[in-house]
């Protein structure tokens, strides 16, 4: 308990110093005992958004990997690297690709600041998604946590929407046409694509309006949501008392819950992992240089012309459905199967060890084993059929079969593994996750590494 | 007893006007947000129409397909003798599509759509034919009207201009 003796003046007059510094810290910045530890959480401001104490089973690194922590150093060390960005860049189609050019050969440490900002941005990508994967493994997403899935969510559409503004800047060959391929995507929905398209766009063609936009939005707007929507994040994980816990939920706990303070358990482990991610990405920036192609040049499309690797899967279900179901129709139904997760019904809600059970494991595995197969398998012999089939594709050969179909593959197979593993909700959920996941991840290794002029299937070493 | 509920009912209606008047705000902060948000008429030459001039009609054989990168399109010449101006824009996803004289084709680079010399579509995923501009055809002099690309779900022969 606090004492009233704590804020009580001293008997000695205090120098200015030290009057200003207690003005500033109240409280003692470096706490020694416990009460202080406590004391420090509570007081400020950014480590209130913290737990006061947390589980010790929840400490364990391979429990999380830190990949919620490693979001919010990639995002600090983007927002640093950023802001001298934004000091050498001038967002006109004249001036942006001379600017980023002059940035690498003029300024000191230009491109090697360049180079973190890219590396960050991409590794952001991995590691949410990662982070993504792991509550869903580990079922973080029962009682109170259900509506921070769905944050979550929105953070991950704000990260991929930072990074795709982010991708256009440059102006060069790569940029250009890739957000001319996305934005073309746009126009395939129904009754309002045009407006769409041409607002994404700020006018009917890409150029200084599309630039401005982007700027705008990649610098000021997204970034600041993002602290917003981030701040919202953590501080519900505090609310549910820290991360999930990584003992099962069915079973009694063999003895009581330990709880430990998060200062120093907690965030001096965090601070280790910070460190060594923002050293894992330094010699990387050092290492291998952020990609700059030639300048924009709105009269010829490099062949072949790709989204930005995120969206690349968007764009190989562009080869194989109906415009209206690969651009409306599956990312609709994607997005909504994502945010429907936490909702579902559970009967019991798993939660706690690395894909809830042993037999949660084994189903994930064979749906990741599955979907990935499954989707090779389709792309290749769509691939070799349609270089013989002329015409443009149709709404129910191109839509709703292959939908339907995928359908009732994906009921099949939980069926089977209801029947065969005596698989529970959670476990099929999580499985038909994973499917999912894995058509979606094989469509994207496909579209990176495997599609070689004119979007033709090719090896990538030639 | 009577004056509560006047005290009451004045409440609920002062209320209810600042929830209409707080209501009003949002919707007029919306919409400037939104007229924002319109995409802006391009400042260069092609908002109104403008006519291009692409020379004599002599000077394109028939049968062939010259392109025009300062006005970003094609210009066909049948072998009847009769222009057609194509935007060069895929329909599919807006690439720039190269002709490729070799094979008789427009083949787009990003999604490998190819179009025949009118522009019609030869092979997936482009939904429509090319989009063209009007020609006319001015004392043997032939001139393009660039300005927003006419979309077409089928090519006819209306679509084309002779000399």
């Amino acid at each position: 308990m606090p004492q009233r003796g704590d804020h009580s003046p001293p008997l000695a007059p205090e120098g200015l110093v030290r009057r200003v510094w207690r003005s500033v810290f109240p409280h003692p910045v470096l706490p020694r005992s416990e009460r202080e530890r406590r004391r420090t959480i509570l007081e400020f401001f950014v480590l209130h958004l913290r737990p006061v104490r947390v589980l010790r089973s929840t400490l364990r690194y391979t429990h999380t990997f830190g990949l919620g922590g490693s979001s919010l150093t990639l995002v600090a060390l983007m927002v640093g690297t950023g802001a001298l960005l934004m000091l050498a860049y001038e967002p006109t189609p004249d001036r942006a690709y001379l600017s980023v050019v002059a940035l690498e050969r003029d300024t000191l440490f230009g491109g090697l600041v360049r180079n973190i900002h890219h590396w960050c941005a991409n590794i952001l990508v991995v590691v949410v998604l990662a982070h993504l994967l792991r509550v869903l493994f580990t079922g973080g997403f029962h009682g109170p946590r259900q509506f921070n899935w769905v944050i979550g969510c929105g953070l991950l559409g704000l990260v991929l929407a930072a990074n795709f503004t982010g991708y256009l800047l440059p102006w060069d060959q790569l940029a250009y046409w890739a957000v001319t391929i996305c934005t073309g995507m746009l126009g395939y929905v129904p009754w309002i694509g045009g407006w769409l398209q041409a607002v994404a766009r700020g006018g009917p063609e890409i150029g200084a309006s599309t630039l401005v936009l982007f700027y705008a939005f990649h610098t000021t707007l997204l970034p600041v949501l993002l602290g917003l929507v981030m701040g919202l994040h953590f501080w519900r994980v505090r609310k549910a008392g820290g991360v999930v816990d990584p003992r099962p939920s069915g079973e009694p706990p063999e003895s009581e819950p330990q709880h430990v303070s998060t200062l120093p358990e907690l965030l001096l482990r965090e601070l280790a992992a910070a460190l060594a991610l923002v050293a894992v990405v330094c010699v990387l920036a050092a290492l291998v240089d952020a990609p700059l192609g030639a300048a924009a040049n709105p009269g010829m499309s490099p062949n072949p012309s790709k989204a930005p690797w995120y969206f690349v899967g968007f764009q190989e279900l562009q080869l194989h459905f109906h415009p209206l179901f690969a651009v409306v129709v599956i990312p609709v139904a994607a997005v909504l199967a994502l945010l429907a997760v936490p909702y579902l019904r559970y009967e019991p809600e798993m939660s706690g060890p690395w894909f809830l059970s042993a037999r949660g494991r084994r189903s994930a595995a064979l749906a990741a084993a599955a979907g990935a197969a499954a989707t090779a398998v389709l792309v290749v012999v769509d691939g070799l059929l349609l270089q013989s089939r002329a015409g443009t594709p149709g709404l129910i050969g191109r839509g709703l079969l292959p939908a339907a179909g995928f359908l009732v593959a994906v009921t099949g197979f939980r069926r089977l593994l209801a029947a065969r593993l005596g698989a529970v909700k959670a476990e099929i959920v999580q499985a038909t996750f994973v499917l999912c996941f894995a058509v979606w991840a094989m469509l994207t290794v496909v579209g990176v590494f495997f599609r070689g002029p004119g979007m033709a299937l090719a090896w990538p070493w030639g | 007893m009577s004056e509560s509920i006047q005290e009451s009912s004045r409440r609920s209606f002062l209320g209810r006007l600042w929830l209409v008047l707080g209501g009003v705000a949002l919707a007029e902060a919306v919409w400037i947000v939104v007229a924002f948000f319109q995409p802006r008429r391009r400042s260069g030459a092609r908002d109104a129409e403008t006519i291009y001039v692409a020379g004599p009609v002599e000077r394109f054989e028939p049968g062939t397909v010259t392109p025009f990168p300062d006005g970003r399109f094609y210009l066909t010449r049948l072998a009847d003798g009769g222009f057609l101006a194509l935007n060069r824009e895929c329909t599919h996803l807006g690439c720039t599509v190269p002709w490729v004289a070799a094979e008789g084709r427009f083949v787009c680079p990003c999604h490998a759509s190819s179009f025949d010399m009118r522009g019609e579509v030869l092979g997936p995923p482009a939904p429509r034919p090319l989009d063209h501009f009007p020609v006319r055809i001015e004392n043997r002099i032939v001139k393009v009207v660039l300005g927003s690309p006419i979309r077409r779900r089928v090519v006819a022969d209306s679509q084309v201009t002779r000399a």
